[in-house]
């Protein structure tokens, strides 16, 4: 074990401090306005509808609070291996700190009211600003957003490996194709008729699971006419990969027009359906051949 | 341990290590069924499959399964089907099984057909029953899906072994979609029709080959 | 602690034996034979019990005469390595003793072993062999993406390769660093000659290879579609390689819950004289957190698979919403398993990194009371969060505050760690070995990986992330850009003195420079390929998403490549250049680097007595670690007789 003699006569760590905490500083100043104001407006899952923009603006205060913590942990460590690096066969040792003391307690306090702080602000949009945020809610939403026009309900049938929804409203028609209206609260009630499915509308910025015999409702309240990809989200077999669909926001017009279409196309198939039901029990017994 | 050996040792490890992953991918694509080219006919191609209740013959004797003809007349089993683009296909089913019934019933309608409509024994229908339905076959990126009527019961001469031949208790089901652009589209059966299996959606209704291929528009 | 085991152990056998009378006997050969015979057998008594079981009928697959099958394969397996030889004998009569562990030579590598030392290098050897078969799934799996269309397999065997990549890594991976490393080195880190139970821990290992091969024969059975989750009911209706998956995942789940029992009472009851728990190496303090989650979570995974097997076999139904069961129940159970899984990933990870800093940067673990305190609460917190998988499940809406705050809360003791690493790299005199560099590569991962997670656990961002790329690119980040990392760090910090070798100093760093920006290079991308909305265990994607993925996949090529100069280095330091490493190569005041290599068969000459902590560099006036007696060397001195 070599001397530590050079180590106990090394200078204070302050000068270093101070250097770090000023790169840092000035690199996070760069920084999170760059992230909020250049990178924000680009970030996925866009303003398709409210709650594509209210996911957005988490995602941008996400990132802009979380940049300053990249930056600092990765500056310390690039700082850390520039200044501090041994070279050469010498072998000799730093200065004992144990550590502890005042950064240590200043680091949990920091981590975690910024912790907390989450948590709150995550519930408040949760719950109240952004009314769900687009997710499966179950079958008895906390919380629901109210539009000047009543919520359209549409049921999604998951099924190995097709999308088809359902308007309660229209005579229970069923489509393969999801068509809503712009500018109205539509209430998404995603069920399944065999294993778990996942409903995830891209733009829309809904998803919510497709569970047999549950109801899982997901309010979405889109903003302007427009088509969006509809994929599945929970591994459900074979197919998983190929049950998408494309679904439209109409105007309310197009979408009155679009759906008197449905009804007739659909008679066929109407008059069999089962009555409307927030849930159908697949026969599970296996059958004989 | 000398040298030699060593290099030997580490080679011979190297060559078992190379043959066991060419074991494992030969395993893997043993598992596709090779594909089949429809018969060409005016205005495009005729395609002639029909489904089986019990394949007959191993691996899986027990299950249903789809099986095709091809221009000589003999019966394949593959799942997988090549049809022309920008063509008319005219697809013929003779339909071998019981019905089991349509899990939702929506799919008892006939959509993606050119008119709507398909041939069942010669009568054109634009929906079935929904607990007739004995198979479907869909297409669903092409909008494509057509219920099959199952054979009755109690129908004498019932088909076991694949493949059925005309003599046996069938419905024929006939129906003509027109093909877009090239690609590989996949399709499916919509009843829950795998005998045994929890909700009837297990064994050939998941494999290639059995009740899922692919529609190769080329 | 009893050692009544050493003092009664038979002399050698007069004559060597030849060498196919050798091959006969309890080992690996016979563990083949049996392991296949017993598979034949089971199959064969469960297509006779199931005569007439109408579950089992016309669906061409016997799950019960699959599962039999299995059983009886494991059951010969461990029958041929010789694991009721012991427990027979003493019915028998025969006096206690510890005898497999005195084996000397290559054999005893290939079979039952009791010596901690040998189940640490037969663990490294399989792990290592299955975390490649893995990754040559995860090269098949991008070399399908490289076309927004199915190309080079069909979707069965895509969504095979998927659930075998991750199922195989998930069970390899459990024990990645527990396996190899914390059988080699807890024992001799806290002054103890063996673990507590040492044929449960050669259990725990000889485990681990048939669970292995029997999740891949289901590459035979027709592949199994659920990924690694397993979800029921999908699970309830897959084809036979489901069966497969639901064995072996239970057996890694045994010997998880084995190897974290053992662990614990090796720590707890076997610490030599002086060792506190303040003077414990940060390394140990690990492996007791993850022992703690296995023990406690692992044995949920074993039930949870057992229901889906009664579902499958014996037609009951626990996950099937019309039957009076729930799917809800499958990810409540999977996920409170699943969750502390994911830090039995990480954890060991924390140990060896802050256990490998402060070698590197001469200096005393910064706060070793706060990384303590860090690797408790991740382990409580670790229970309390795992309904975040579930967050638009509809399930419980009204707790999604509440897991949303335990969720986020586990990242204030993943800072600490942070915090200790920045520390202690602090002034320090750093030296850029090869662990030394996947240490500080670690950090750099797991904040990235830390920060997206940030994102998941908030409900209105996870609507969007959930169940997508970005989800697939976290976990890797922390997973493999952690854990993976770690587990390097600790290849190249131990094996020297694991085989008495040293690896090639060149080719090392090769492998870590490429590797370590070719995962960045796999990674990243992920994210943004995530949240512009391309699902997980899909084949099929958006075209324009093409060009992420092609840049990616190319990547992910790379990445595999870096792998390979790892194997080459391997090899070729270890079986050709074979240059001796020195005793204590890193000049480490660890406890495991004052003892020789070869590390003795019973470690100590006699119990050590710890004389201070492991991490007192530039300390003025530290005693050394321990007293040592007659084989304390510190540099490369000769070992005793």
């Amino acid at each position: 074990m070599t001397s530590s003699a050079s180590a106990a006569a090394a200078p204070s760590g302050q000068p270093h401090v101070r250097r770090l905490i000023a790169i840092w500083l000035l690199l996070s100043v760069i920084a999170v306005p760059l992230v909020i104001f250049v990178l924000g407006p680009h970030m996925p899952p866009f303003t398709f509808s409210n709650e594509a923009r209210d996911q957005r603006n988490v995602n941008i205060l996400l990132a802009a609070l979380g940049t300053p913590v990249l930056i600092g942990i990765w500056v310390a460590l690039v700082y850390s291996i520039a200044s501090f690096r041994q070279r050469g066969p010498a072998l000799a040792d730093g200065p004992p700190i144990r550590g502890g003391g005042r950064l240590q307690t200043v680091w949990v306090v920091a981590t975690t009211v910024v912790v907390l702080f989450l948590a709150v602000l995550g519930t408040i949009t949760l719950l109240g600003t952004a009314k769900g945020a687009g997710g499966g809610q179950g079958p008895s939403p906390l919380a629901v957003p109210h539009g000047s026009q009543p919520t359209l309900p549409v049921q999604v049938i998951g099924q190995q490996w097709a999308w088809t929804f359902r308007y309660p409203t229209y005579g229970g028609v069923e489509t393969t194709q999801l068509a809503i209206p712009a500018g109205r609260v539509i209430a998404l009630h995603v069920t399944s008729l065999d294993v778990n499915h996942s409903f995830w509308a891209i733009r829309l910025a809904v998803k919510a699971d497709a569970i047999p015999g549950s109801d899982n409702v997901a309010f979405v309240r889109p903003r302007r006419p427009g088509s969006f990809k509809i994929r599945c989200a929970e591994l459900c077999g074979l197919w998983h990969g190929h049950m998408f669909t494309t679904g439209e926001v109409l105007t309310p017009a197009a979408f009155a027009t679009w759906i008197r279409r449905e009804v007739v196309a659909n008679a066929a198939a109407t008059k069999v359906l089962p009555p409307y039901a927030t849930h159908y029990f697949p026969e599970p017994l296996r059958r004989a051949g | 341990m000398s040298r030699g050996a060593r290099v030997l040792a580490v080679a011979g490890a190297t060559a078992v290590a190379v043959v066991l992953v060419a074991i494992y991918v030969a395993d893997f694509l043993a598992a596709n069924p090779t594909p089949l080219r429809a018969a060409p006919a005016p205005g495009g191609a005729q395609l002639t499959l029909q489904t089986v209740a019990s394949y007959g013959h191993q691996p899986h004797p027990d299950w249903v399964s789809y099986l095709a003809r091809d221009g000589s007349g003999r019966w394949h089993h593959t799942t997988v089907f090549k049809v022309p683009a920008h063509a008319l296909v005219r697809v013929t089913i003779y339909q071998y099984d019981t019905a089991t019934g349509l899990r939702n019933p929506f799919w008892s309608q006939v959509r993606g057909t050119i008119g709507g409509t398909m041939t069942v024994d010669g009568r054109t229908m634009n929906a079935l029953p929904p607990e007739e339905a004995s198979h479907t076959f869909a297409v669903p990126e092409l909008g494509i899906s057509v219920p099959l009527k199952g054979v009755a019961e109690e129908a004498p001469n019932q088909c076991e072994v694949a493949p059925c031949t005309a003599a046996q208790a069938h419905t024929t089901v006939t129906f003509t979609f027109r093909t877009g652009n090239r690609g590989r589209f996949r399709w499916q059966c919509f009843v829950p029709c795998a005998a045994s299996f929890v909700f009837g959606n297990g064994g050939p209704m998941q494999s290639i080959g059995w009740m899922d291929g692919y529609v190769q528009v080329v | 602690m009893s050692d009544v085991a050493f003092e009664q152990h038979a002399p050698g056998p007069a004559a060597a034996p030849s060498w196919w009378r050798r091959l006969i006997g309890f080992n690996l050969l016979a563990a083949f034979a049996l392991g296949i015979g017993g598979w034949f057998l089971g199959h064969w008594i469960g297509t006779r019990i199931t005569i007439g079981m109408e579950s089992q009928l016309g669906t061409d697959q016997n799950d019960v005469a699959t599962f039999m099958g299995f059983l009886f394969a494991v059951l010969g397996w461990l029958i041929g390595l010789g694991f009721l030889n012991y427990p027979l004998g003493r019915m028998l009569g025969r006096p206690a003793s510890l005898r497999e562990k005195e084996d000397e030579g290559p054999g005893r590598y290939f079979r039952l072993c009791t010596d901690h030392k040998v189940v640490g290098m037969q663990y490294f050897v399989t792990i290592l062999l299955f975390f490649l078969i893995a990754g040559l799934n995860a090269m098949f799996i991008r070399a399908e993406l490289l076309t927004p269309k199915e190309k080079l397999w069909n979707a069965n065997q895509y969504l095979s390769l998927v659930g075998l990549h991750g199922t195989m890594m998930l069970m390899m991976m459990s024990a990645a660093i527990l396996g190899p490393f914390a059988n080699y080195f807890v024992p001799i880190m806290i002054g103890a000659r063996r673990m507590a139970f040492p044929r449960l821990e050669s259990l725990s290992f000889w485990l681990v290879p048939p669970a292995g091969l029997i999740l891949l024969s289901a590459v035979a059975l027709g592949g199994f579609p659920t990924g690694w989750t397993g979800y029921a009911p999908l699970a309830n209706t897959a084809r036979a390689g489901m069966d497969a998956y639901l064995f072996a995942f239970a057996l890694i789940g045994l010997s998880m819950t084995i190897v974290g029992a053992n662990m614990l009472a090796t720590v707890v009851t076997m610490r030599a004289p002086g060792m506190n728990w303040g003077r414990l190496p940060i390394f140990v303090w690990g492996v007791i957190c993850t022992s703690v989650l296995m023990v406690l979570a692992a044995p949920v995974l074993f039930a949870t698979l057992s229901m889906v097997a009664l579902d499958r076999t014996a037609d009951t139904s626990f996950f099937l919403a019309s039957a009076g069961g729930s799917p809800f129940l499958y990810t409540n159970l999977f996920w409170f398993f699943g969750h502390p899984e994911v830090y039995i990933l990480a954890l060991p990870g924390f140990g060896v990194v802050l256990e490998i800093l402060p070698v590197f940067s001469r200096k005393p673990l910064w706060g070793y009371r706060l990384a303590v305190a860090g690797m408790l609460g991740v382990t409580l917190l670790s229970f309390m969060v795992w309904q975040h998988h579930l967050f638009v499940s509809g399930m419980n809406a009204d707790l999604r505050p509440f897991y949303m705050l335990t969720t986020e809360l586990i990242s204030v003791p993943t800072g600490f760690i942070f915090l200790n690493g920045l520390g202690t790299l602090w002034r320090g005199r750093i030296r850029f070995t090869v662990p030394m560099l996947f240490a500080m590569a670690f950090f750099s991962n797991f904040l990235i990986g830390g920060l997206s997670g940030v994102f998941l656990s908030d409900v209105p961002s996870d609507v969007s992330t959930h169940g997508s790329y970005f989800v697939m690119a976290h976990f890797h980040y922390t997973i493999m850009g952690g854990l993976v990392f770690a587990l390097f760090a600790a290849t190249y910090y131990w094996l020297p003195k694991m085989t008495g070798l040293r690896f090639n100093e060149t080719l090392a760093k090769i492998h870590f420079w490429g590797m370590f920006v070719f995962f960045n290079f796999t990674f990243a991308p992920l994210f943004v390929a995530g949240m512009l909305g391309m699902p997980r265990r899909v084949s099929v994607y958006s075209s324009s998403l093409q060009g992420i993925n092609d840049f990616v996949s190319v990547s992910a090529f790379l990445l595999g490549l870096s792998m390979l100069v790892f194997l080459v280095n391997l090899v070729y330091s270890m079986v050709f250049a074979r240059v001796p490493a020195a005793a204590n190569p890193w000049h480490s005041r660890g406890l495991e680097f004052q003892l020789p290599t070869p590390v003795p068969v019973r470690n100590f000459e006699r119990t050590p007595v710890i004389e201070s902590g492991p991490y007192e560099y530039g300390v003025p006036d530290a005693p050394p670690v321990a007293a040592l007696g007659r084989t304390a060397v510190v540099a490369g001195g000769e070992s005793s007789p």
